[in-house]
């Protein structure tokens, strides 16, 4: 099982003290973190994408390809890459050209992006979300898959005789997560092409998550891919630690309290108990993870959100010490117990490569 | 059939809810219903968090699952600044945009004067047009000197023998849901003509 965390990469303000971050210091932090990643044995850094502020990551495969150069083990990924405003033609090429800068270190996760006006700045139209993350997806997955491509869609110029270069890395394309909350039909493509599903279940109540992971898993063996549980799966979690529990709670408070997204909203107490949020003692971390296993089946990815909300840099640096260390050692010793032996693990440049010569051989 | 009748009266007692009663028991002895109550008040905190959760509390989720699988609705609110009250709005701003289709809803509101009474006509009938339920032509406002006339039984009774024969004739008529239902990945594909 691979464990990782996930950025948003919001300048915000650190409540506690009124300051924030210049863009230079943010984007250095989120390189500092990463790094600390591969330092303390994690196995996946990923960054959103974002095309407003208060965000700066809105050129992902830059900054991926910087961490790639001062790593040697840390898989590379986006949380998300929008396959809805972004042309799949330069997905295609950005992604195969870090995964050779990188070695094969990178996959990526789609996902249709939910900031209204980015679709009209990148000339689309919201109401199409869906059919353009269903298209777009089909044309990358053609031109990582044929050397030479023919296409005609609704929503982008047609290709007459067009070769995405580089090609995949040893002719593997990428692995390909699909993140979506709530639209089945995005479950439902990455069923269709046995591809990853990741449900960022950090804002919602487990038996939303639950729902959405089965019908994935269900259509996953529809297609053929395998059985439900080989399913591909990857999950969200948010936390915040420190040796006493009440000393986390007393600390992260301030930050919860005027968080983007659910500040000024519930109690850290109400959202702690309906969401994966835990704050509290490493233990606490280690028993609310093990717990997603129980409605999400077991699953290969687990993503934690560490770095938001203005949290300075030097106490994102503590925590991901402390995630390392004490919480992800035990995770993986707890969740390979009874895990059955045909689960297979994420899907990496290695596995895929070696699938593919036992396939052409 | 399941009779859900949703009041946002605010005091307790509340002359809204005494009305939602009343138009749910006219209901019942024209065709007998299990009668569910949602009372707004209660769930004042849990809409209020849904908006800036972005999920409802267990309550809230119970409530708006029970109005999406009602037979039929009573929807009753207090006139607050020339509408209804904000409290209302709410709550059907969260609930889903297609859990009203095709439901029969009788309308109904309290004030404090019968000069606010087309409120109905004018605020709830359009909201519930947008949200394409069937509202039944009788709409009924209570203002507080009709609690000492006449005419409030006639037009109560009036509107729950409406809904009762559109709920009959309706619930008979509605199509079995399925659920589980995903538009297979190939349809999604050619619609597009990829």
């Amino acid at each position: 099982m691979q464990f990782g965390i996930f950025t948003v990469g919001d300048v915000t303000p650190d409540p506690t003290t009124g300051r924030t971050p210049t863009e230079r210091e943010r984007i250095k932090a989120m390189v500092a973190i990463a790094l600390k990643a591969e330092e303390v044995g994690l196995d996946v850094f990923a960054t959103g994408e974002h095309h407003n502020p208060p965000f700066v990551p809105s050129s992902p495969t830059t900054m991926l390809g910087y961490i790639a150069a001062k790593t040697e083990k840390l898989i590379l990924s986006t949380s998300t890459t929008l396959i809805t405003t972004n042309d799949p033609v330069k997905i295609a090429e950005d992604f195969a050209m870090l995964q050779h800068l990188a070695d094969g270190r990178t996959d990526l996760m789609m996902g249709r992006g939910n900031t209204g006006p980015v679709y009209p700045w990148f000339g689309q139209d919201i109401r199409q979300g869906i059919n353009l993350a269903i298209e777009n997806y089909a044309l990358l997955h053609r031109l990582w898959r044929e050397d030479v491509v023919d296409w005609k869609g609704k929503f982008r110029s047609a290709l007459q005789g067009f070769t995405s270069t580089p090609r995949p890395l040893d002719g593997v394309p990428p692995f390909v997560w699909h993140g979506s909350i709530r639209s089945p039909e995005i479950a439902e493509q990455a069923a269709y092409y046995g591809d990853g599903f990741f449900h960022n279940n950090i804002f919602w109540p487990a038996d939303h998550t639950k729902q959405m992971v089965e019908l994935y898993r269900t259509r996953y063996a529809h297609y053929g891919h395998g059985t439900p549980e080989q399913a591909i799966v990857g999950l969200g979690g948010q936390v915040f630690m420190r040796r006493n529990s009440q000393d986390a709670v007393r600390e992260f408070r301030p930050y919860f309290d005027n968080a983007p997204v659910y500040g000024h909203g519930p109690s850290l107490e109400d959202f702690t108990e309906q969401t994966p949020l835990t704050v509290g003692s490493p233990q606490q971390v280690i028993e609310k993870t093990l717990s997603f296993r129980e409605y999400a089946g077991d699953y290969q990815r687990q993503l934690f959100l560490m770095d938001h909300a203005g949290l300075p840099l030097k106490t994102v640096l503590e925590q991901l010490d402390m995630l390392g260390e004490e919480v992800v050692p035990v995770l993986r010793k707890e969740f390979a117990n009874g895990r059955p032996a045909n689960v297979p693990e994420a899907p990496t440049h290695a596995s895929l490569l070696a699938k593919n010569e036992v396939t052409t051989v | 059939m399941k009779l859900v009748v949703v009041s946002a009266g605010l005091s307790v007692p509340s002359s809204t809810r005494l009305l939602a009663d009343r138009l749910a028991a006219a209901v019942d002895r024209h065709t007998p219903v299990d009668i569910q109550v949602v009372e707004l008040r209660d769930l004042a905190v849990e809409i209020a968090h849904h908006f800036t959760n972005g999920f409802p509390g267990r309550a809230l989720a119970a409530a708006l699952d029970a109005v999406t699988e009602a037979d039929g609705l009573i929807v009753v609110t207090p006139v607050f600044t020339a509408s209804y009250s904000g409290l209302f709005k709410s709550f059907f701003d969260v609930l889903d945009k297609d859990a009203l289709a095709g439901k029969p809803v009788l309308i109904a509101a309290t004030g404090g004067t019968a000069r606010h009474s087309l409120v109905l006509e004018h605020a709830l009938r359009p909201l519930f047009a947008y949200l394409r339920a069937v509202v039944v032509p009788t709409a009924v406002y209570a203002a507080s000197e009709d609690w000492g006339a006449e005419g409030l039984p006639e037009r109560t009774e009036k509107a729950a023998q409406e809904l009762a024969a559109l709920m009959q004739g309706l619930s008979a008529a509605r199509p079995a849901e399925d659920d589980s239902a995903v538009v297979p990945f190939a349809e999604q594909l050619a619609r597009l003509g990829a």
